[in-house]
């Protein structure tokens, strides 16, 4: 019964849930009057530190920063 | 050595336990019988450990007249908006359109998309704007609702809403591909929610 239903148009288009939830709630977050805004986003901030393992010594750590 | 005796005659007569995220009511135990029966196979001599599940309250069994307030949990990745709440109704904005779900409301799962959640206690109403996520009604007069964000609609700002719109239209007839449409029509799905809420 699940598989004929119809599939929605950002699954169509090859977007996973995950994708289509969070590009929903960033735009809810764009939305916001001021403090909340800024406050919503700094939320959803994420770093990373990569840093390759080389000669038994880890190389300098590359930081990437995703603001979802 | 025997003071652990009590405890573990009790144990035995339990119910088994049911997975927690279906909208079947679990029994009245949340202690896995057939992990303590493997358990007891295994060492007889010491008492089986306790698992997660063990610590979880386990929920309240579906009461056969029917409760006359909801219970409604309701929680983000950050926060947990309402916890054990009890109110009359909520309005949850289901794919399918808005539902109202009372007390005693037939088990369902609904996906959410982009609109207004309210919860309404009597003559008062809390209005939450959702992205996305979904609602889980229980059997047992239970509602768990689960969104990525939500938040108080007089936290909208009207003009930036206004401004999005346009943007996104204007995307939306530009688009080439299937994903640049789709994600333009994301965009005016979620703002035009957004719109009717604010104005309306």
């Amino acid at each position: 019964m699940a598989s004929n239903a119809a599939a929605p148009f950002w699954r169509a288009a090859g977007m996973t849930y995950i994708t289509y939830s969070n590009i929903c709630a960033n735009l809810v977050r764009n939305c916001l009057k001021e403090p909340y805004k800024t406050e919503a986003i700094s939320r959803e901030r994420v770093h990373f530190a990569v840093s390759k393992w080389a000669e038994g010594k880890p190389e300098k750590p590359n930081v990437i920063c995703v603001s979802a | 050595m025997f003071r652990q005796a009590s405890r573990l005659l009790g144990r035995s007569s339990r119910p088994p336990r049911v997975r927690a995220m279906c909208t079947e009511v679990p029994a009245n135990s949340n202690k896995d019988s057939a992990f303590v029966e493997a358990w007891k196979k295994v060492s007889p001599t010491m008492e089986p450990p306790h698992t997660p599940s063990t610590y979880m309250e386990p929920r309240p069994p579906t009461p056969s007249s029917l409760p006359s307030k909801l219970t409604v949990n309701f929680v983000l990745p950050y926060s947990s908006q309402l916890s054990g709440k009890e109110v009359d109704m909520v309005m949850v904005p289901a794919t399918t359109g808005q539902m109202g779900v009372l007390p005693g409301h037939v088990p369902t799962i609904a996906e959410l998309k982009p609109g207004v959640l309210s919860v309404h206690e009597g003559s008062d109403v809390t209005k939450y704007f959702v992205s996305s996520g979904f609602a889980f009604i229980h059997a047992n007069s239970v509602a768990d609702i689960v969104a990525v964000e939500a938040v108080p609609i007089d936290q909208i700002d009207a003009s930036l809403v206004q401004k999005g719109l346009a943007e996104f239209t204007q995307k939306l007839s530009s688009a080439t591909t299937d994903l640049e449409k789709a994600e333009a029509q994301i965009g005016v799905d979620v703002h035009s929610a957004l719109n009717s809420t604010i104005t309306g």
